[in-house]
C-alpha cells in the first residue's frame, strides 16, 4: 500500500459569532492561502479535493456548493463532498492516493455552528420516527450519556472537571482556540461550584459552540518527502460505526472507537487529539484507545476549546500530525466523531520515520 | 470584517412519513395505548422496537407487548425546553426501561423539578389527547401510577405520522454581496473585479469563482445590458407575486462579465429574444430595500439586438 | 497499484411518486436486499457501506446514514455518505469502487436512496436565502434558458426534446421498475403537453419519485468467484467546475467534458460511439440527451441532436441512451446517479431484462449535479479489459 503523509494543516480561528457566511468562502479562503504558503504548493498541484460540511448548519439546500468558489475550481477539478466531518473527507481523500488517482489531495471542513440553534438542529441526526419527534437536543444526550457512566462508577464528575482544566490550560496557548478564549486558571473545585446546564453536565463539560474551518494536505510517497521535513505518515485510518438504537447501546463504552482504534494502532501514540465534544467523553475515548497515562491528550485543547462542527474532526487529525511534524512526537493519533453520543469514530494514526 | 447584513431564515415544513410494517405496528399498538417492542434474534426485547436488528439487521422475529411502566435508568434535567419538546415548563428527559424490555427507550419525564427525578424512579406514560402521532401518542411520562390502566380501544391502523420541523438561522451575506446590497439601496450597481483574472462579477461572490481569490474592486456599473438567454415561466411558484407567462432572463449588465438572473417584462413574452437589449425599471425610490427587488423587471430599450457572437461565450 | 473492481450485483427499488409503504429504512433495504441477491453475498460478507443521497432537507433527516446504520448492516463497520447534489448516485458509485480499488476493502455495499414524498422537492430546492430574488423556481427553470442556448447554438430543430421524452418513456415501460412506464408516448403527445419554462414542456421533464438503488461491488477474488457475469470497473472520473464563473459554458461545460476525456483515455476507449455499446446518461429534461452526447464526444459539438433524430439512441440503434428509462422515467434525485451506473452494469451482465440491449458487453454510466457542475461516470464491462 502506498505511503501516504500529513504534510500541511491549517485552521480558521474559532469564533463563537463569525460574520462569515454559511457557504465557508470567507473562513477557508485564508486557511487555504495559509497552507499553501507553508507547503510551497499552489491550487493547480493539488490532484483531489475533498470537503466535509452539513447543510443543516446553513439551512439551505446545496450550501456546500459555494464553497467550491474559495478553490477556485477552473479548469475543473477532481473534488467531491461528504455530508460529514472534514476527517471522512480527508479519508476518502487518503482512498484517493491509495488507488494511484492522486498524488497530493487537499481536505477542508467548515461550519458556521452560530447560524442556527446547534444543539436543536442536531436532534435531527436521531430516529427520524422514534426519537426527531420528541427533539432531544444534542446537550440533553450527552448529559444522559454522562450520568450514565457516573453511575456506573466508570467516571467521576471530578474527573470530568480535571479534563476542563487541562483542556482551557491548553486552549489559553492555542491562538486558534475559540474566542474569547476561556480563562485557564479556575480549577476542578472552582468548576464544579457551577450550576448544571444540562444535569449532570455543566457548563464547562460541554464544547463551545464554534464557527470555523480547517484544511489538511496529504502526499504520498516521494512527493511528501520532497514538501516536508518531517511527514506525518499515516500508518492506520480506520473508522466504524455503532447501532443508532440509544438505549439499546452502553453509553459508557465505545465500541466504534475501540474497533477503529485498534485495527488503526491506536496504542502506539504518544500524543492523541481527541474528539470530545463533552468532558466524560474523553474518558471513554481514552478508555476505548486504551490510552495509558503517559500519552499527551489533545495538546491543542481539543474540542472544548473549540469544536467547529464539521471541521474539529479534521482539526484533531492535523494538529496530531503537527505533533509530528514539529518533532514533538513521533507517534501521534487523530480522532473524529460522528452522531450522537459517539455513535461514529474515525482514527487516524501518523508515525515519523 | 465588519458584520454584514443579515437576516432571519427561517425553513419549515411538516413531514409526512409512511411508516412501513413494523412501525406501523408499533404505531398503530400506541394509538391503542399498548406499547410493543421487538425480539430480536438473541432473545432480547427491544423497545421502541427496532425496524431491523442491530446484530443481524434482520426484521424482528415477533413483536410482544412490553410496560406500561418502567424503570429510569438514566436520566437529565432540561432546564429551559425548546421548540417542539414533549413539555414547555422544565421536565427530565430519561431513558426508560419499560417492563419486558432489554433496552431503554428515550422520552420526557414530567417529574415536576431535577430533585424529583432519580435513577431507579418508577414512570407510566401519560398519553396524549390525540392519537395517530407514533411516539407522540406517549405525550411523556410520569412518575405516577396511574390509577387504572389505560383503556385499549381498537383503532384504525396508522401507517403514516407528520412531523412539523421548524429551524430557525441567521443568515449573513458575504462582504462582496454586502457592499452590492447596499448599492441596490441607493439606486447602484456595484460589481467586483477579481484582482486576478480581472473579470468584473456582478453580484460579487465570497471568492472569484475561479481564481479562489477574494474579489476587492468595486466597479459601478449602469443599469443597462442585455439578454443572453432566458425561458418563459408558465408554472407559478409559491410566493411569486408576477403573473405567468412571463420571462425570467439572464441579463448581462453592460461591463460585467457575468450575467444576472431577472424578469423581462414590458412586452410580450414572445417578443424576448437572445441579445436583446434592456434597461432596469426601477421601483419608486421610497419602496428601495437592500435588496434586488428594488429594480422592478427590466425592459426592451428598442435598441438594435447585440449581435449572437459578442455574447455567445457567455452561454 | 489500482486494484481491478468489479460489481457483483445490483437492485434497486420500484420507484413511484410516493412509496407510502415503507419506511426510508425500508426504501433502501429493498434495493440493498436485491442487490446482495443478486450477487449472491450475504450481508455479512459486506466490509464497509457507502450511502448516497441528496440534501437532507429533502427528508428533514440530517446525515441518515446514522440513522441507517443498523438497516443496512454496517454496525461495527465503516460507513460513509457522499453528497454531491444531483451527481451524488454516481459519486456514491465512485467513492465504493475506490475502497476496493486502493485495496482497503473486498465487498462494498452502496446504496442511494430519496424519500422525495416526505416533503416536496420543489420546496426543497427552492428555499431563497433573505436579499435574495428568485425569479423562478426548481430545476427546470434553472435549465431551461440554457436549453434555448443550445438550441441556438446548434440550430437544432424544435421537435428533438420531444423525440427523446418520448424513446424514454417508452423504454421506461420495458423497466419493471421505473415511475413512469409509457409505451405510447409519442413525440406528437409530447409536443402536444403544456409548455412549463418554455422551451422545456410538461413531458420533458423528470417526475419526482421515492426510490433507492444498491450495487454490491467486489475485487478480483470476489469477482472472480462469483457464478455469475460481473461488470468489471474499467475507468471511472469526476469533475467539478463552480456552478456559475464568467465565461462558463452551460450548454457544454468543461468539467463534463474533461470527465469524459479522463474516463475515455482511461478505459482505453477511442471512439465512444463506436466502442460503448449502451449509454446510461443522466437526462432529467430530454434536451440534456443532444447535449450530453456532444458533452461526452459522442457526437461532435451542435450535432449531437441529430444522433436523436436519426433514431441512433434508441434501443437497436447505433448508441441507445437510456434503455432503462432513465431520469425522464423515475428521478428520485439521489439515487438517480447511481441507477445509471447500476443499469449500464445489468447492460453488460444481460441482466436487463425487456430493456436489454442485444450484445452489450461496454457500458457507460453518468451522473450530473448542481448547475451542471459535479460530473461523475464509468466504463463497466464484460471483461477485466
Amino acid at each position: 500500500m502506498t505511503d501516504v503523509a500529513v504534510i500541511g494543516f491549517a485552521q480558521a480561528p474559532g469564533e463563537r459569532h463569525s460574520p462569515a457566511t454559511t457557504n465557508g468562502v470567507e473562513m477557508l479562503v485564508p486557511i487555504f492561502g495559509e497552507v499553501f504558503e507553508a507547503t510551497g504548493l499552489a491550487k493547480d498541484d493539488i490532484d483531489f479535493w475533498c470537503s466535509g460540511s452539513s447543510d443543516y448548519l446553513a439551512g439551505r439546500a446545496f450550501s456546500f456548493v459555494s464553497a467550491v468558489d474559495a478553490i477556485g475550481a477552473f479548469p475543473p477539478v477532481m473534488e467531491s463532498h461528504v455530508e460529514m466531518d472534514g476527517a471522512w473527507a480527508l479519508y476518502e481523500a487518503w482512498l484517493k492516493i491509495l488507488t494511484g488517482e492522486a498524488e497530493i489531495a487537499l481536505a477542508y471542513g467548515f461550519g458556521k455552528s452560530s447560524a442556527g440553534n446547534l444543539r436543536r438542529v442536531l436532534s435531527l441526526q436521531l430516529d427520524p420516527y422514534l426519537l426527531a419527534p420528541l427533539w432531544p437536543d444534542s446537550v440533553s444526550v450527552a448529559a444522559l450519556q454522562a450520568r450514565a457512566g457516573l453511575e456506573a462508577g466508570v467516571w467521576t464528575q471530578e474527573q470530568m472537571a480535571e479534563v476542563a482544566v487541562r483542556s482551557r490550560a491548553d486552549g489559553a496557548g492555542n491562538p486558534k482556540a475559540v474566542r474569547p478564549r476561556s480563562d485557564g486558571s479556575r480549577s476542578a473545585v472552582d468548576l464544579l461550584a457551577e450550576p448544571y446546564v444540562a444535569d449532570p453536565l455543566r457548563a464547562h463539560d460541554c464544547a463551545p459552540v464554534t464557527d470555523g474551518a480547517a484544511v489538511v494536505i496529504l502526499a504520498a510517497g516521494d512527493r511528501a518527502r520532497a514538501l516536508a521535513e518531517r511527514p506525518a505518515w499515516i500508518t492506520g485510518f480506520e473508522h466504524r460505526i455503532d447501532s443508532a438504537a440509544l438505549g439499546a447501546r452502553d453509553l459508557t463504552t465505545s465500541p466504534s472507537a475501540a474497533s477503529a482504534g485498534a485495527a488503526a494502532g491506536a496504542a502506539r501514540a504518544q500524543v492523541a487529539e481527541l474528539h470530545a465534544p463533552f468532558t466524560h467523553q474523553e474518558i471513554i475515548l481514552r478508555n476505548a484507545l486504551c490510552l495509558g497515562d503517559e500519552v499527551r491528550i489533545s495538546p491543542s485543547g481539543g474540542a472544548l476549546a473549540g469544536n467547529p462542527m464539521f471541521a474539529a474532526g479534521l482539526a484533531r487529525i492535523g494538529s496530531a500530525a503537527t505533533e509530528i511534524m514539529a518533532g514533538r512526537a513521533d507517534v501521534a493519533l487523530g480522532h473524529a466523531t460522528s452522531g450522537p453520543a459517539l455513535q461514529q469514530n474515525l482514527i487516524c494514526v501518523m508515525e515519523a520515520k | 470584517m465588519s458584520q454584514p447584513l443579515h437576516a432571519p431564515l427561517d425553513i419549515a415544513f411538516d413531514y409526512t412519513r409512511s411508516l412501513g410494517p413494523t412501525l406501523s405496528a408499533f404505531a398503530s399498538a400506541l394509538a391503542e395505548r399498548r406499547i410493543l417492542g421487538a425480539r430480536a434474534a438473541d432473545g432480547l426485547v427491544h423497545a421502541p422496537p427496532f425496524e431491523y436488528d442491530p446484530v443481524t439487521a434482520a426484521p424482528p422475529a415477533e413483536l410482544v407487548e412490553v410496560g406500561p411502566g418502567g424503570t429510569v435508568v438514566s436520566w437529565s434535567w432540561m432546564h429551559r425546553p425548546l421548540e417542539g419538546q414533549p413539555l414547555d415548563h422544565p421536565f427530565g428527559w430519561a431513558l426508560i426501561r419499560l417492563d419486558g424490555a432489554d433496552t431503554a427507550m428515550l422520552h420526557a419525564v414530567d417529574a415536576g423539578s431535577a430533585d424529583q427525578m432519580r435513577t431507579g424512579m418508577r414512570v407510566w406514560p401519560r398519553w396524549s389527547h390525540s392519537r395517530g402521532g407514533g411516539i407522540t401518542d406517549i405525550a411523556c411520562f410520569v412518575p405516577q401510577e396511574p390509577e387504572a390502566a389505560a383503556q385499549t380501544v381498537k383503532q384504525p391502523e396508522i401507517t403514516m405520522i407528520t412531523t412539523p420541523i421548524r429551524l430557525g438561522y441567521d443568515h449573513t451575506v458575504s462582504p462582496g454581496e454586502d457592499s452590492f446590497l447596499r448599492g441596490l439601496a441607493e439606486g447602484r450597481l456595484i460589481a467586483q473585479r477579481c484582482p486576478a483574472c480581472g473579470k468584473v462579477y456582478l453580484p460579487p461572490r465570497g471568492a472569484c469563482p475561479t481564481c479562489g481569490v477574494p474579489t476587492a474592486t468595486q466597479v459601478e456599473l449602469p443599469d443597462t445590458g442585455i439578454v443572453t438567454t432566458f425561458c418563459v415561466v408558465n408554472v407559478p411558484f409559491v410566493g411569486q407575486q408576477v403573473p405567468v407567462p412571463y420571462v425570467a432572463a439572464s441579463v448581462l449588465i453592460d461591463g460585467a462579465d457575468i450575467a444576472i438572473q431577472h424578469l423581462i417584462l414590458g412586452c410580450a413574452p414572445d417578443e424576448v429574444r437572445m441579445g436583446m437589449r434592456v434597461r432596469a425599471v426601477w421601483k419608486p425610490r421610497e419602496q428601495w430595500d437592500t435588496s434586488m427587488r428594488n429594480i422592478d423587471h427590466f425592459e426592451p430599450t428598442g435598441d438594435p439586438d447585440a449581435p449572437y457572437d459578442t455574447y455567445a461565450h457567455h452561454l | 497499484m489500482k486494484h481491478r473492481a468489479a460489481v457483483l450485483g445490483t437492485g434497486q427499488t420500484h420507484h413511484r411518486s410516493k412509496r407510502l409503504d415503507v419506511s426510508i429504512a425500508g426504501l433502501c433495504r429493498e434495493a440493498a436486499d436485491r442487490a446482495l441477491a443478486d450477487a449472491g453475498v450475504g450481508i455479512d460478507q459486506i466490509d464497509a457501506v457507502v450511502v448516497g443521497k441528496a440534501p437532507d432537507l429533502f427528508e428533514g433527516v440530517m446525515m441518515p446514514e446514522l440513522y441507517l446504520a443498523d438497516a443496512l448492516g454496517a454496525v461495527g463497520k465503516p460507513m460513509l455518505r457522499v453528497h454531491t447534489a444531483g451527481s451524488v448516485g454516481g459519486a456514491t458509485g465512485i467513492v465504493a469502487a475506490s475502497l476496493v480499488q486502493s485495496g482497503v476493502h473486498r465487498r462494498v455495499l452502496a446504496v442511494a436512496f430519496e424519500k422525495q414524498s416526505e416533503s416536496n422537492a420543489m420546496w426543497a430546492l427552492s428555499i431563497s436565502p433573505p436579499f435574495s430574488m428568485p425569479v423562478l423556481a426548481g430545476a427546470g427553470g434553472y435549465f431551461a434558458p440554457h436549453i434555448r442556448s443550445y438550441i441556438r447554438r446548434s440550430e437544432a430543430p424544435a421537435h428533438i426534446g420531444a423525440m427523446v421524452a418520448a424513446k424514454d418513456r417508452r423504454n421506461g415501460a420495458r423497466n419493471e421498475y421505473a415511475h413512469l412506464r409509457q409505451a405510447d408516448m409519442t413525440m406528437e403527445k409530447v409536443l402536444a403537453s403544456p409548455m412549463l419554462w418554455d422551451p422545456v414542456r410538461y413531458d420533458e421533464t423528470c417526475p419526482s419519485s421515492d426510490g433507492a438503488c444498491a450495487v454490491v461491488l467486489g475485487d478480483q477474488a470476489a469477482a472472480e468467484a462469483s457464478s455469475q457475469p460481473v461488470a468489471w470497473i474499467r475507468a471511472t472520473a469526476m469533475r467539478t467546475e463552480p456552478t456559475m464563473f464568467s465565461g462558463k459554458d452551460h450548454v457544454n461545460p468543461r468539467a463534463g467534458a474533461d470527465a469524459a476525456a479522463a474516463l475515455w483515455a482511461a478505459a482505453g476507449i477511442t471512439s465512444p460511439i463506436d466502442q460503448i455499446d449502451a449509454a446510461e446518461i443522466y437526462v432529467p429534461f430530454s434536451w440534456f440527451e443532444p447535449m450530453w452526447l456532444e458533452n461526452l464526444g459522442f457526437a461532435q459539438p451542435g450535432r449531437g441532436w441529430r444522433l436523436t433524430e436519426s433514431g441512433a439512441t434508441e434501443i437497436g440503434g447505433q448508441i441507445p441512451v437510456n434503455p432503462s428509462g432513465g431520469v425522464l422515467s423515475s428521478n428520485p434525485i439521489g439515487a438517480s446517479g447511481l441507477l445509471r451506473f447500476a443499469e449500464a452494469a445489468m447492460q453488460v451482465t444481460g441482466k436487463a431484462g425487456e430493456h436489454q440491449v442485444p450484445g452489450a458487453r461496454t457500458a457507460l454510466g453518468h451522473a450530473y449535479g448542481g448547475g451542471s457542475q459535479y460530473f461523475s461516470m464509468w466504463v463497466v464491462g464484460d471483461t477485466p479489459g
